[in-house]
């Protein structure tokens, strides 16, 4: 039995998810006494061989074939599927990545497990994985176990555990596992990835950010935001359903789907602190929040916190902002 | 085309939230409930496929019996008929076994299409429209953003990480899991209100379907979430609060 943890790969490179989602993998393992085993998918996968067998892990495992070029759920379900009746896995885990959302849960479900998604932590109780995963938008966190007797499916969220405590060692042994494929197991056709927009505003270079959300209630009410932003001398930023809505462009969305900021100060005016949001944000210098309600998730991770209404706190700010200049 | 629309009955998103006395849910009743946000754009999308190609639109609910108003919603705003399976406690329901529900009352007449919201706003385990594919045995495409249709032939836009999106055909039938933001939500008119009532709403008691009731994951305990920062929490006024934090950038972050 084992610890497997499934490796992704963009454009033939690592995912760096990934080194988080192994390093959960390594902690379980060494908690369940059981070996740690890095798998990954793709049609030639000569060139990361080296890459992976440095890393500390008791074995490589390759599934190679070329159906597997390109990310489909159903190629990559068929192929890991197979593959973990051979390897049975005790527990096994992949960075909680837009493809995983995409393909885990399926892969659990054909071999009739569950599958806990988006896990920000991982322990061991009695033998058992236990996960910490936040549940109703932040505002609580639940200890989930898996139930019955085979795999237990999970994904890492990103940031949840440290990939830096990784370090090359020795290469460790690598195997191939045959891949029985074909073409009509396929039944989706992934065409080219692309961008919208050109990224006209860079927000990961800006000192400063006045991040704005739903708390605002009206795209009139944006002016209030801007204003406050030109006397911090800070760049303006928005939560997705600001950017949803048209009221901001997407370019000045963050989060996982938008951009990863990493300021001086950012300071989150009626943003709840969705984990999605706080992916792309958590990593700046000084978190501000400002929000009515008390007990909203984006507290946890502020340095500063005002529970008040924005539109008394923010022209106040301004106010104080211009006073002390 | 017909599509079916799964829709999950959740706390509304402002309401405040407090622990059950078995602390693994909450305490649903002073919860305002309303339709996931992700599914009420499901909805949307559903009746914009029906206005643009014919068919019908189906409503499914796996829920107590409370979430038979999520249907009547969807019912007023056009969708032709739903279908609640019902069950006491079914909103904690692991997702294996609420895709599981769904797989065998849908299951019951042909269908095109389903869309599902791509998670929901409560547990957020963002699968069970996945899981419900893979056992219904079509294709799928989760986190969808644009969909165009010519006959079975189905063209989605996939939003990806930071930005980056792909487009992915398949053929019908094929299951979405749809990403809010997709089209702007309609309103129930009065006159769609009215004619709701004359709607075909089933409730099928989720007992008889024959899906195991063992859950496959459990959630052992809820609780407040650590803080993973010392917060300074600033009081008094609002100019109270704004000029302490002003200071506090200022001369103690330096961020100013
Ligand atoms: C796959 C996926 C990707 C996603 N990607 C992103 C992403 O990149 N970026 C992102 O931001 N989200 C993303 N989301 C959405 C995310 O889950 C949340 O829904 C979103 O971040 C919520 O935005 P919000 O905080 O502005 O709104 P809400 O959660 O509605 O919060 C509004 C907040 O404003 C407060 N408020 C209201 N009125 C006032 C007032 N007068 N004064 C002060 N405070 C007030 C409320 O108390 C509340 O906390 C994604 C979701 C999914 C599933």
């Amino acid at each position: 039995m084992s610890v497997v943890v499934v490796i992704e790969l963009q454009d033939g490179a690592i995912v760096p998810m990934s080194w988080e989602a192994l390093v959960a993998g390594g902690t379980a393992a060494d908690a369940l006494g059981e070996s740690l085993i890095a798998v990954a998918l793709g049609s030639d996968l000569t060139a990361i061989e080296a890459q992976l067998s440095a890393k500390p892990v008791s074995e490589v495992v390759l599934l190679e074939h070329p159906l597997l070029e390109r990310y489909t759920a159903d190629g990559y379900v068929a192929a890991l599927a197979s593959a973990f009746a051979e390897l049975k896995p005790k527990l096994a885990l992949f960075p909680h990545t837009y493809q995983v959302r995409d393909f885990g849960p399926k892969l659990a479900a054909r071999m009739g497990r569950a599958f806990v998604s988006d896990a920000v932590g991982l322990g061991v109780e009695d033998g058992r994985p236990v996960f910490v995963r936040q549940m109703f938008q932040g505002k609580f966190q639940a200890d989930v176990t898996v139930e019955g007797e085979g795999t237990v499916f999970a994904s890492i969220q990103s940031g949840s555990f440290r990939a830096d405590v990784l370090v090359d060692g020795p290469a460790s042994p690598l195997r191939r596992l045959d891949v029985a494929l074909s073409a009509d197991q396929i039944r989706t056709k992934p065409l080219e990835r692309f961008r919208e927009t050109a990224g006209a505003v860079d927000l990961s270079s800006a000192e400063r950010i006045v991040s704005v959300g739903r708390g605002i209630k009206d795209p009139e009410n944006l002016p209030l935001v801007e204003k406050l932003a030109a006397a911090l001398g800070a760049e303006v930023a928005a939560s997705r359903p600001i950017c949803d809505n048209g009221w901001l462009p997407l370019e000045r969305q963050v989060g996982s789907s938008g951009q990863t900021v990493a300021p001086k100060l950012y300071l989150a005016l009626g943003i709840s602190g969705a984990i999605q949001h706080v992916v792309g944000m958590k990593g700046s210098k000084t978190i501000v929040a400002v929000n009515k309600d008390a007990s909203a998730p984006i507290f946890e991770i502020a340095d500063y916190g005002i529970v008040g209404d924005l539109f008394e706190v923010a022209p106040a700010l301004i106010e104080a902002l211009e006073r002390s200049s | 085309m017909d599509v079916v629309v799964c829709l999950k009955q959740v706390p509304a998103r402002d309401a405040a939230l407090r622990l059950s006395p078995a602390g693994n849910w909450i305490e649903t009743f002073d919860a305002s409930p309303e339709m996931n946000e992700p599914d009420a754009y499901a909805l949307e999308e559903a009746l914009r496929l029906k206005e643009r190609h014919g068919g019908s639109v189906t409503a499914f609910s796996a829920g107590p019996p409370e979430a038979a108003s999520v249907l009547r919603e969807a019912l007023a705003k056009g969708a032709d008929a739903a279908v609640l399976i019902e069950g006491e406690g079914l909103e904690q329901a692991d997702p294996l076994r609420t895709a599981r529900l769904l797989a065998a009352g849908i299951r019951r007449k042909p269908f095109d299409l389903v869309l599902t919201g791509l998670q929901s706003d409560d547990a957020g385990f963002g699968q069970t429209g996945v899981v419900l594919a893979e056992l219904l045995d079509v294709p799928h495409a989760a986190i969808v953003v644009e969909i165009a249709a010519e006959g079975d032939r189905l063209t989605v836009k996939q939003e990806l990480e930071a930005g980056w999106f792909q487009k992915v055909e398949m053929t019908a039938p094929a299951l979405l899991t749809i990403q809010s933001g997709i089209n702007k939500v309609r309103y129930a008119t009065l006159m769609g209100i009215k004619k709701a009532r004359t709607k075909p709403l089933e409730r099928i008691p989720a007992a008889e379907l024959g899906v195991s009731v063992e859950p496959a994951q459990k959630i052992a305990k809820l609780y407040a979430p650590q803080k993973s920062k010392q917060t300074q929490m600033l009081t008094g006024s609002a100019k109270e609060q704004a000029e302490a934090l002003v200071e506090k950038l200022r001369f103690e972050a330096r961020v100013l």
